[in-house]
């Protein structure tokens, strides 16, 4: 039974981050992930993270963009610790190795993002994330000694002892079948969001909610969950996402009648007005039938006013994505997008120190919700967001670590979990495929819990959910074996993702305002005065989601008019 | 719907049985992926196909295998282009080589791949003192080492290495290129340890034999074998590391009888490699491949004749020039994917991309850069 420290489940850049922190902070670390790290989904992270590092900058300007760009949702004591630390973060990735753009100084190198009112956005091409992520897991391999990693090793529940106390988890080692306690004496989710409710979206299949469940069904409450950002630009077919790095580069939208539509939904930032913003824009424009592509279902992104060469060096990944996955070569014609699911805001309620209200549970990352992106987030704040907080999570729980002895832990949770997997693996072949389950989740949320909601809609939405939990009750794996049973994993994954995408819907119905990526046609009005506030849920007795208020944390920044 | 037939490497270590093939009829649009193909078949057929996958856009790395025998990724090929390369209509798809099989499609890169990034101290190692700001470093070489940065650890390229299959020890097309990362990077405290080490392995920067496969497998433009030539030309030309395997000036003799006599003559090299004919040091060596020499002379691949009177071509004249254009620049050659792009009109010839290396090299701050 392995027993470390802290325990870190997910190995993204906040869970990578976090590692880094504990070990350096003297505690010992394991780090848990259902794949292998470099394939955690981090990696898709193209467009670069914001910080506010040349002089002429400010961290309080950058703050004010994100409370802006969140539609004043978010808690700005969390921001303005996120932004104050960023310039130092950025200089640590530095250090290590990340191999981040330099201007023809030599120095660090900027590009524009939406939503920011100075180039503060600092890129590796369009690789940002994969680049990030390797070079921490190269601090993962460097500080082998210190940190055991456990690749391959799926979740399926946390542990707690008698006081409540969060000490560990139950996983399964993917490629043996063997499940295993993790005991620790604190625990980090860093298990990214839960984008795969949704189809289409532009997260990897991996990306299935697990570590907002698990936290869900161990009693810590949800918040924002309602908050759901669809990118403005991805596939039209597949979803896949054009980083938001080619309009920072001067990439540009046209509707069908060759109009830059956003010169009128965004007079100053245009195409770079926050994403909530110009998705709702795009989607106006579709509804209104100015659509392009088949069935007028998208809108073109034009690359080719960013200088060929320029293409090349900085937007390479997409040239691939264009060439692959649309048949267009986006260096010499438009591209056609449409708003596509991206981003969770929403997730585990926790602290400035990544602690939920479960003790010695932290979470960090998209998984959390500090809430430092509020109802929309910026582009290039997500991958700071990790780093940031992963960081302090491991220190944090590093610290806590030290001051206590290593919890018991009985194999109550262990059994149950082996024989749930047992009782999945003997049932009957009778119900529908999961597949087919997940399908039909995905394809419901897309239609009603999207760009644009009303109550119709997510009262529809919310009884197809409650339909397909039952539905999966019943549905059945074929593969009965133990190595690489990934048919098994993915009907737990599923039960994960109907826990995230009933807290969404549910919160999505309760909250009747507009505000950030949550847009109701029938409440179409932002409203300070009741909705100022943040929504959490948590599982009730019965199963059910209860719902309840937080309130948030304004220090300088009162909500204003948000015009773009 | 278009139909298609995958073929699929089956194998489930659990059930004792040997790997087989496996049919399963898919319909999907021809531009659509084989990794689609193949979730679709586990959606509708049969739950229990083993592939790892998650992004489907090429960027995880996740899904190394060989379609019709060649490796690359399951996400980035479609399926009616599979379908132009399948044997009698089935698109054929089976795990990765030079790694064991774990299940069906999923191999053990921990075995393999992930050891073998291991053994080039896969991290930056700082040079001191480490600035309060960022190091300041040319913007070229930060685009140069991209290229190697670029790498998703798919193993595409480890499948079909030949120097692999020979040599099991060969660190490899995919470690060697990380190492390039470090080796490219001016913020790293010790390139010069990092290539000797590479260069004294046996099994190191030399055992590459130049096949191109790995760039071809490459579904990212890395193109390893040409970080492998970038390692060497460091270590040989800049470090002046001479290797006790006699890599290094095994290539030297290449490059010179390649000069002298226009076209390689075989006889001299392995002399040259070891400082020539009269050189203590290559007398054993000499007298270690005469058995090979014979052997060659019994089966007509080489003659007396041709061995002491070895023709010299008649583009000489045409390969010197070459020879002088090349060592005449300052700084050799770095192609780099993410400065020149693949296109075919810059492509065409050494002086079109010398211009368009200048044009870089002048062009004004990219926007945004700068401030």
């Amino acid at each position: 039974m392995p027993s470390h420290d802290v325990l870190i489940i997910g190995a993204g850049l906040a869970g990578q981050r976090a590692a880094l922190a504990a070990a350096r902070a003297g505690a010992t670390v394991a780090i848990t992930s259902k794949v292998h790290p470099v394939r955690s989904h981090s990696v898709a992270a193209a467009g670069g993270i914001n910080a506010a590092l040349n002089p002429e900058d400010s961290w309080e300007s950058h703050a004010y963009d994100t409370v802006k760009g969140s539609d004043y949702l978010g808690d700005q004591d969390a921001i303005e610790i996120m932004c104050k630390e960023a310039p130092d973060e950025l200089l640590e990735l530095e250090h290590i190795g990340v191999t981040f753009h330099r201007n023809d100084r030599g120095e660090l190198g900027t590009r524009a993002f939406g939503g920011a009112s100075a180039a503060r956005t600092y890129y590796v091409a369009d690789i940002t994330g994969q680049a990030i992520l390797h070079v921490l897991y190269e601090q993962l391999m460097k500080y082998a000694d210190r940190i055991d990693r456990y690749e391959e090793w799926f979740t399926t529940s946390l542990l707690s002892d008698d006081e409540g106390n969060c000490c560990g988890c139950v996983a399964r080692d993917v490629r043996s079948g063997t499940m295993e306690n993790f005991t620790a004496k604190a625990v980090i989710l860093a298990t990214g969001g839960a984008g795969q409710a949704y189809k289409p979206t532009t997260n990897g299949l991996i990306v299935t909610g697990d570590g907002i469940a698990l936290a869900y069904r161990a009693g810590a409450p949800l918040m924002d969950m309602e908050m759901v950002q669809y990118h403005p630009t991805t596939l039209v077919e597949n979803g896949f996402l054009i980083t938001e790095g080619a309009r920072g580069e001067g990439a540009q939208l046209f509707n069908s009648e060759g109009e830059r539509f956003m010169e009128r939904y965004a007079p100053n930032k245009v195409e770079l007005a926050s994403r909530d913003v110009v998705s709702r824009a795009e989607q106006t424009e579709i509804d209104e039938g100015r659509g392009v592509g088949a069935n007028g279902a998208g809108l073109h992104l034009d690359v080719t006013k960013v200088p060929r060469k320029r293409i090349l060096e900085a937007l390479r990944e997409i040239v691939n994505i264009g060439r692959d996955f649309a048949g267009t070569d986006i260096t010499r014609e438009p591209i056609v997008i449409r708003p596509g699911q991206h981003y969770y805001m929403g997730g585990v309620k926790t602290d400035v120190w990544g602690q939920t209200p479960v003790p010695g549970l932290y979470a960090a990352g998209e998984v959390a919700c500090l809430s430092v992106h509020g109802g929309n987030r910026l582009g290039a704040n997500s991958l700071l967001d990790t780093l940031i907080f992963g960081r302090r999570s491991g220190e944090h729980a590093a610290q806590r670590a030290s001051e206590m002895a290593l919890p018991q832990v009985s194999d109550t949770q262990l059994d149950d979990d082996m024989a749930m997997i047992d009782r999945l693996i003997s049932r009957e072949r009778t119900g529908r495929r999961i597949a087919e389950i997940k399908d039909e989740l995905g394809t419901s949320m897309n239609k009603h819990c999207a760009v644009f909601r009303d109550a119709e809609g997510l009262d529809t939405c919310l009884q197809t959910i409650r339909r397909l939990k039952q539905d999966a009750e019943r549905a059945y794996v074929d593969d009965r074996g133990t190595v690489f049973n990934q048919d098994v994993l993915g009907a737990i994954e599923l039960g994960f993702m109907l826990d995230c995408a009933e807290t969404t819907v549910v919160a999505a119905i309760h909250r009747t305002e507009s505000r950030g990526a949550q847009f109701r046609t029938d409440f179409p009005e932002r409203n300070d005065d009741e909705w100022l506030k943040h929504i959490d849920v948590s599982l009730g007795g019965d199963g059910e989601p209860d719902l309840s208020y937080s309130e948030v944390t304004i220090t300088q920044w009162q909500p204003e008019a948000r015009t773009y | 719907m278009p139909a298609f037939t995958l073929k699929l490497r089956r194998y489930d270590p659990e059930s004792g049985q040997a790997p087989f093939w496996q049919e399963f009829p898919v319909e999907l649009e021809g531009h659509r992926s084989v990794l689609e193909g193949i979730l679709e078949a586990r959606a509708a057929l049969d739950g229990s196909i083993g592939i790892r996958c998650s992004c489907r856009a090429a960027i995880c790395g996740s899904c190394g295998v060989r379609i019709n025998g060649e490796p690359g990724l399951a996400c980035k090929t479609h399926l009616e282009e599979a379908l132009r390369g399948a044997r009698d209509g089935a698109i054929e798809v089976e795990p990765m080589g030079n790694m064991p099989v774990i299940k069906d499609l999923i191999v053990d890169m921990d075995a393999v791949h992930w050891k073998k990034v291991q053994r080039v101290t896969p991290w930056l190692i700082n040079r001191e003192p480490i600035p309060e700001r960022e190091y300041i470093v040319p913007h070229e070489n930060m685009v140069d080492v991209t290229q190697s940065m670029a790498c998703i650890q798919c193993g595409a390229c480890v499948s079909d290495c030949l120097s692999m299959e020979i040599d099991p020890e060969f660190v490899g097309p995919a470690a060697l290129a990380k190492a390039y990362r470090f080796v490219g990077d001016p913020r790293d405290a010790e390139p010069r340890e990092r290539l000797t080490d590479l260069s004294e392995d046996p099994h190191g920067i030399y055992d590459c034999t130049h096949c191109f496969k790995c760039i071809d497998a490459c579904p990212k433009d890395v193109d390893p074998m040409n970080q492998i030539m970038r390692l060497r030309r460091r270590a040989g030309s800049d470090f002046e590391i001479e290797d006790s395997n006699n890599g290094h000036r095994h290539e030297a003799a290449f490059v010179k009888n390649i000069r002298r006599n226009g076209i390689l003559h075989e006889a001299d090299l392995l002399a040259d490699s070891y400082g020539g004919k009269l050189n203590p040091r290559a007398l054993p060596v000499l007298l270690k491949s005469l058995p090979t020499a014979l052997r060659a002379v019994l089966r007509r691949k080489m003659t007396p004749g041709k061995v002491l009177l070895h023709p010299h071509s008649r583009q000489a004249k045409e390969l010197r020039r070459v020879y002088d254009e090349v060592e005449g620049h300052e700084q050799p050659y770095q192609l780099n994917l993410y400065v020149e792009g693949h296109d075919e009109e810059e492509d065409s010839s050494a002086s079109a991309l010398a211009k368009e290396q200048k044009a870089s090299s002048s062009a004004e701050a990219a926007p945004g850069a700068g401030t």
